[in-house]
């Protein structure tokens, strides 16, 4: 290790910004809307310059956002491009979520949104205003690691680990969205995980296991 | 064999490292957390065959955070010395990144961005224009002009074949595979100076520094690669590829330290792939099924500028008592990038059309598939008159066959029914070589009785981590808690590449001995310490175990590795020592396996769903079973993907892969696979290698998608030779 993960984000992406007020519905929507609005007119102003025009680009549009990482809040400036896969890895420290593809087909990044499974590399960060998001990193309780993880190792659920953190956190989904009744429905609710080493067998006794059917 | 107990190897341990997989803590290649990265993204070639007319950067270099482009126009001459140290094919002329305006395959890197975030450097990469004056290219492997063949035989096949009570001629094609690693390709290079250092994903660390020693035209000794944990290969690392040169090429541009990973679509063009193959194969047999005779005529893809090979005529030599045996195989040299061994490489292309060939002689001739392999099992290597070091082929169907429950089956094709689905059985041989390199590591016991090992070896998933450390904590006679196992760093004691399954038998050899010198040192220490209860006691009778130095059936004289380190003032013991294999062996050295397979196909559909496989292994010495189960399921899993899913799909019109991505170039997922189970037979080959083990990563993916294709005949009475076998090709 070179040097340790900076507990408060880089450099990049930090700029404190005042506490947010967690949005209602609406105020979201509006906020999307502008932060929207932002993205086209930075788009068309960066378009003259493919043709060839020297002037510099405008510096690319940023948003504020505000979001709770593992229990962490984290207030950032985060240009408007940046994936909630990205910020986890490039800004945050958080190297734990997987970039598989980013394109959403292999879930290695699959992390919990506000409880719910989702591909982090599809999901903008400027999206998830007062969200609270779960990665792997933050799964264990201190050092005791969560069933899952556990189970993981127990069967054996791995081999190379790249696909493992995405697979637990979907895991963990597939078990808070009562998926896990039998082996067929755990490879059903678990397809969206892709594991080149092959461990899908032991990954569905796995979650048999935390789940407790074994 | 060793005079200690074996109370590590063996046993069902879990993996050392998973704690740090399981948390996310395992850092791989691009994740270093560096201070001062910067981000690299290449552009690649949009045209197959050509020049590079021009390029435009102004708009991409107007980005905020855009640091530089380099492109052929404006990169420095880099040495590209010859490197021995090399997995590339000899001969070829290896790609020069940046050196040329020459396009030798879609997808080639022709720039690269760097700026000091990933997403300006991404939005800056698709601004960059190049203009090429495209020529036309050639992709396909059907019809495209061959090289001279490579060729074996021995008796006369032809003549055989001509008086042949049974001739069958067969005609196969096999789709090209990528190896698609969960992980992809990444490098992060940094120079202080005139010395680089990169943390790499990579199946050989000592390889990456050679490459890019000679590429920079600097010792090797100024490059040191770190490479600690891979997100799977199955070989695509196992050569130094342009995007490493490249990373290190724009670190000493910018001069700060740069990262750079490809991405899903880029692995598709730039890291090799397991060739498409066409493959004829014509057989003679007599009525009771000896095989009189083969013909065997390969072909398939290679690049233009290197010509790749691979052990695809093994199988055809030496499985099979054949007397009369001719192959040749041709490369076709296409403007595509250069394969790379994936996954059981050559053989586990040949054992698709062999091993199918094989069922199809066994329906007909009305013999069991099982029978007829036994019946043209040969006494020593057919190929060379060698004795086998450890052939148990016959046990490994014997075992299968009552697990599977072989002999319960209706043998008439299209016999059995359950609902609309068609239910078939088929059985195939897995068979792999022996492979062992050199390799040396470095023990350390420390005065508190905990040890260190270390090899500039690999972990791409096998569970190098676990099985090294098992092999040294017996030789050490600790526990495995208690010692540590280190790897994937250049500066530590040589390793060979982390494929053709040779890392067990090459670096556990190592560890074998220089653990054993370790332990010897410390007994001689302390038998000849008149201050140690064993003084004056024959080394050859003392043992180590939990850390104990102590006396053959007098287990309560002796003491602790920490005892005898305190009483002799010393921090800690050292020893260093390798593996050489011999340059020739006596014996022909294979691991096998019997693979059995029960499939469903719709039968309207033409759906195929593998129901359960079993596979039976000789491996040799199983150093870690639970581990060694995880790979041979997996095995299995790559083997289905080859068999029933994947499919490289180019448009020969560009050169374009039009589904190089993982939504469109499908890999099982875990809705495909049924339960899985793998037997390894007990045993040693006290020939291989010191420690008694064969080969394993490669051997359980052999034999997979023929014992798939048989069992879709059993089911369907259709015989389907081209790969994957897609529900178009039963309807």
């Amino acid at each position: 290790m070179e040097e340790p993960i900076p507990a408060q984000p880089s450099e990049t992406a930090a700029v404190p910004t005042a506490p947010p007020v967690r949005p209602t519905r609406r105020t979201f929507i509006t906020a999307t809307t502008a932060a929207g609005a932002t993205v086209a007119t930075g788009g068309l102003v960066a378009g003259p310059s493919r043709v060839g025009a020297a002037a510099p680009a405008e510096s690319p549009p940023t948003s504020p956002v505000s979001l709770s990482v593992n229990g962490d809040r984290h207030t950032v400036t985060v240009d408007n491009r940046t994936s909630l896969l990205d910020l986890l890895r490039e800004h945050l420290g958080l190297t734990g979520s997987k970039k598989g593809c980013n394109a959403g087909a292999c879930g290695a990044c699959t992390v919990l949104v506000d409880g719910r499974r989702v591909n982090s590399c599809l999901t903008l960060a400027v999206r998830l205003e007062g969200a609270e998001v779960t990665t792997i990193e933050g799964l264990a309780d201190g050092d005791r690691l969560h069933p899952l993880q556990q189970a993981f190792i127990d069967q054996d659920a791995f081999q190379c680990g790249y696909c493992t953190p995405g697979q637990i956190m979907s895991g963990v989904g597939c078990m808070q969205e009562g998926h896990s009744g039998s082996a067929e429905e755990i490879r059903e609710w678990m397809s969206g995980n892709i594991c080149r080493c092959g461990c899908y067998v032991k990954i569905v006794r796995a979650v048999e296991q935390a789940a407790g059917r074994k | 064999m060793s005079p200690q107990p074996q109370a590590a190897v063996g046993a069902p341990l879990s993996r050392v490292e998973g704690r740090l997989k399981v948390t996310g803590q395992a850092k791989y290649a691009a994740e270093h957390d560096i201070d001062g990265v910067v981000h690299a993204v290449v552009v690649d070639s949009s045209v197959a065959r050509g020049r590079i007319a021009g390029i435009d950067a102004r708009a991409a270099l107007t980005q905020p955070g855009v640091l530089k482009v380099i492109t052929h126009l404006d990169a420095p001459r880099l040495a590209y010395r010859d490197n021995p140290v090399s997995l590339a094919p000899r001969g070829g002329r290896r790609l020069r990144v940046f050196q040329d305006d020459r396009v030798q395959f879609f997808g080639q890197p022709v720039a690269v961005v760097v700026a000091t975030t990933l997403e300006a450097a991404q939005h800056a990469a698709d601004l960059v224009e190049i203009t090429y004056d495209a020529e036309k290219s050639s992709t396909d492997l059907a019809g495209s002009p061959a090289d001279e063949p490579q060729t074996y035989a021995r008796g006369n096949a032809e003549q055989a074949l001509g008086s042949a009570g049974v001739r069958l001629e067969m005609s196969y094609r096999l789709s090209r595979n990528h190896h698609n690693p969960m992980e992809p390709h990444a490098t992060i290079a940094r120079w202080d100076g005139d010395r680089l250092r990169v943390w790499d994903k990579t199946q050989w660390v000592i390889g990456v520094q050679h490459e890019l020693a000679a590429v920079f035209g600097i010792p090797a000794e100024s490059v040191r690669v770190i490479s600690p944990f891979v997100g799977g290969a199955f070989g695509s690392a196992l050569r130094t590829w342009p995007h490493v040169i490249i990373a290190a090429l724009a670190a000493r541009e910018v001069g700060r330290p740069v990262k750079l990973a490809l991405t899903r679509r880029q692995m598709y063009f730039s890291v090799g792939y397991r060739p498409a193959y066409e493959y004829k194969l014509r057989l003679g047999s007599d009525r009771r099924g000896r095989v009189t005779a083969m013909v065997h005529e390969l072909k398939h893809e290679t690049s233009r500028y290197e010509r790749f090979w691979e052990a695809n005529l093994v199988l055809g030599q030496m499985l099979y008592a054949v007397p009369n045996v001719s192959q040749s195989v041709r490369t076709v040299p296409l403007d595509v990038s250069t394969p790379l061994w994936m996954r059981g490489p050559g053989y586990s292309s040949a054992a698709f059309c062999i091993e199918s060939a094989m069922d199809d002689l066994a329906y007909e001739l009305g013999i069991d598939p099982i029978e007829l392999r036994l019946r043209n099992e040969p006494n020593e290597d057919p190929s060379n008159g060698r004795p086998f070091s450890t052939r148990r082929l016959r046990e490994c169907f014997r075992v299968g066959a009552r697990e599977f429950g072989w002999h319960r089956r209706n043998p008439t094709p299209r016999s059995t029914r359950d609902g609309d689905w068609l239910i078939g059985t088929g059985v195939a041989t897995g068979c792999y070589d022996v492979w062992r390199g050199q390799a040396q590591a470095y023990a350390r016991i420390d005065a508190d009785g905990t040890a260190v090992v270390e090899s500039a070896t690999h972990d791409a998933g096998p569970g190098t981590y676990t099985s090294m450390t098992q092999v040294a904590a017996d030789a050490l006679g600790l526990e495995a808690r208690h010692v540590e196992f280190r790897l994937g760093d250049s500066t530590m004691p040589p390793a060979p590449p982390q494929g053709a399954s040779q890392t067990m038998a090459s670096v556990g050899s190592a560890v074998q001995d220089t653990c054993d010198k370790l332990r010897k040192q410390a007994i001689k220490l302390a038998v000849e310490d008149e201050g140690s209860p064993l003084h004056g006691v024959d080394a050859d009778d003392v043992v180590v175990s939990g850390g104990r130095l102590q006396v053959k059936g007098d287990r309560a004289r002796g003491e602790t590795y920490q005892q005898l380190l305190a009483r002799n003032n010393g921090t800690h013991l050292v020893a260093r020592g390798s593996y050489n294999p011999p340059q020739e062996s006596r014996f022909s050295m294979y691991g096998y396996a019997a693979m059995f397979a029960e499939v469903a196909v719709d039968a309207r559909l033409g759906l195929v769903r593998v129901r359960r496989m079993l596979g039976v292994y000789d491996a040799g010495r199983i150093i870690s079973p639970k581990l060694a189960d995880s790979q041979a399921i997996g095995g299995m899993v790559g083997g289905i993907g080859m068999a029933l899913l994947e499919h490289t799909v180019t448009d020969h019109r560009d050169g374009r892969i039009v589904n190089a991505n993982l939504a469109d170039y499908l890999v099982p997922v875990n809705a495909d696979i049924p339960d899985l189970k793998a037997i390894y037979l007990d045993g040693r080959d006290d020939e291989a290698d010191p420690i008694g083990v064969k080969s394993l990563g490669e051997l359980v993916q052999i034999g997979v998608a023929p014992a798939i294709a048989n069992a879709v005949f059993h089911a369907t009475g259709r015989r389907v030779r081209d790969l994957p076998i897609t529900a178009e090709a039963l309807l």
